[in-house]
């Protein structure tokens, strides 16, 4: 009788279809299959149904995510993509995957062999072990465990050991380069990322999930705009992705940290940054999106909405993959540390004067932020916002090199005729 | 709710088992489609080399490095020991008041100073 097992819907499901009894017969109505005394087993098992859940989701939306984004992808770039595997090539990820299966595994002579074959066990592992405190319909979480937001940037942070073991492991000259470059992208990118969430637990109260989607009366990216922004920018950093995928620039070090991989290593590491990518958008939606709850139907519909958001994400990683080109490594650093770090703090500063006022303003007892109050939030973050996003603009420039001719005064750039 | 608390820790840790043995399964079914046959195992010593883009490797994993990425871990370890203490702090601040406030403040224009002074030495650029 554990109440956070009778809240969770999954949970209560699979537990009183196995184990109910006379014992909780008040919240399971009915006799399970198993005979009293095995109840531990039915929360075992109701434990793995979540478990198996969130593994399925994890990598067959990673296989989804695949075909979605090189399917958009040719659509930006006006060519049709993958169309021969099953409808709209659909099945193109799997039949990627069973390529991947069954081409030679190669570790090189020179390389640590342990190390080099724990890369792409640790960072498939990190990224799962994230999923599990997040709420992807109402009551329906692996864990809630009351340290959540912490939980997910400790656990996700793993990724860069296992990108700097890949760069020592493999002996190769280019995979060390593009893990040196990405270790310190990553932890540059880090500050900025924990920092912004300060001020949703500040507003919330709580570092659980599940108590920050229910604290959202408004959704706290109107609230809190400037941390919705650097969490943003901060974690497609750490997703490796285009305009921040400095590690493995194909153009300059092969394939930076993976070059050495081939085979089923190469699948899992790639099926761990593509699910990567759902995951960021999975915490973008439950953190500053307002997570399973909608307009309307937010108890049955919760799954629905939380997809819903989740898909707008993972779109918008997709637009910006297709649009930015990759930024130098003086560029990244110079954004991460004098552009998202300062508007990570001023965010946090003014939530943390705003949080005093209203909770002032509640009395002896502070109690939680109501919707009204969030709105006087928005009111006074949004311009915030604004005005810093300009200021630091400007500032982060200085000791950035600037070409002096501009590109397009030399070659002009031809227009794109209209395709299909 | 001590017992609830020590439960869900009790599953984080069944779902770290679980997610280890997911990945390190799929290795060993390529092992097993190796052994099987299906999947090619032919190693020789031109393969098994340094990729290096086709040519005679030249140097390991030992290559130099820029003293840049140095500073870069030095003011990471700075900023992310400050990001401990402000966890706790957010969880509480709404009940602590003004007290937490005014300390959080001077804290942070501490820390500022630091980011400041590495600013104006030119530390945040990459020369």
């Amino acid at each position: 009788m554990v109440p956070f097992l009778q809240d969770n819907v999954i949970y209560r499901g699979v537990y009183c279809w196995l184990g109910g009894n006379e014992g909780n017969a008040q919240w399971c109505g009915g006799d399970g299959l198993l005979p009293g005394g095995y109840e531990w087993v039915a929360y075992f098992v109701a434990g793995l149904t979540i478990m198996l859940i969130l593994v399925n989701g994890a990598l067959l939306g990673a296989a989804v995510f695949v075909w979605a984004e090189r399917r958009l992808l040719a659509r930006f770039q006006a060519r049709r993509g993958p169309n021969r595997w099953g409808p709209w090539g659909i099945l193109q990820p799997i039949a990627d995957l069973v390529k991947l299966l069954i081409k030679e595994d190669i570790i090189p002579t020179a390389a640590d062999r342990i190390a080099f074959t724990l890369v792409p066990i640790i960072m498939l592992m990190s990224l799962l072990l994230s999923l599990a405190v997040l709420p992807f319909a109402r009551n329906t979480y692996l864990a809630n465990l009351n340290i959540g937001v912490l939980y997910i940037v400790a656990v996700s942070s793993m990724t860069t050991i296992a990108i700097f073991m890949a760069g020592w492991a493999s002996a190769n000259k280019f995979a060390m380069f593009g893990a040196m470059r990405g270790v310190t992208m990553l932890i540059s990118y880090e500050i900025p990322l924990i920092l912004s969430l300060v001020g949703v637990v500040l507003i919330a109260g709580s570092m659980s999930l599940v108590s920050v989607v229910e604290a959202q009366y408004l959704p706290f990216i109107l609230v809190q705009p400037l941390g919705a922004l650097v969490f943003m920018l901060g974690i497609s950093a750490e997703l490796n992705r285009t305009p921040f995928d400095i590690l493995e620039a194909e153009s300059e070090i092969v394939a930076g940290y993976h070059t050495e991989y081939s085979g089923i290593k190469f699948a899992l590491i790639q099926a761990a940054e593509m699910a990567g990518v759902l995951a960021a958008s999975g915490f973008l939606a439950t953190l500053f999106l307002g997570g399973w709850s909608g307009p309307f139907l937010s108890t049955q519909l919760g799954a629905l909405w939380f997809l819903m958001k989740l898909s707008f994400f993972v779109f918008l990683f997709i637009w910006i993959r297709a649009t930015f080109p990759r930024l130098r490594i003086d560029q990244i650093m110079a954004f991460a540390w004098k552009f998202l770090l300062p508007l990570a703090m001023i965010n946090f500063l003014a939530t943390a004067v705003q949080v005093y006022f209203f909770g002032f303003y509640h009395g002896d007892v502070p109690g939680e932020i109501t919707r009204n109050e969030q709105w006087v939030m928005a009111a006074i973050n949004v311009p915030l916002a604004v005005a810093s996003i300009v200021a630091f603009g400007h500032f982060a420039r200085e000791g950035i090199r600037v070409p002096a001719v501009r590109l397009e005064s030399i070659v002009p750039i031809p227009r794109v005729a209209e395709v299909d | 709710m001590l017992e609830d608390y020590f439960r869900q820790y009790g599953l984080i840790a069944i779902f770290t088992i679980v997610a280890f043995i997911v990945p390190t399964s799929m290795l060993m079914m390529s092992f097993l489609l190796s052994r099987l046959g299906i999947r090619p195992q032919k190693p020789n010593p031109v393969k098994q080399d340094i990729y290096e883009c086709g040519m005679e490797t030249i140097g390991g994993r030992w290559a130099r490095f820029n003293f840049r990425y140095y500073m870069y871990a030095l003011l990471f370890v700075i900023f992310d020991v400050a990001v401990v203490f402000v966890y706790p702090w957010a969880v509480r601040m709404g009940k602590l008041g003004l007290f937490a406030l005014i300390e959080m403040m001077a804290f942070i224009t501490i820390l500022g100073f630091g980011w400041v002074y590495a600013w104006r030495k030119r530390d945040l650029e990459w020369r």
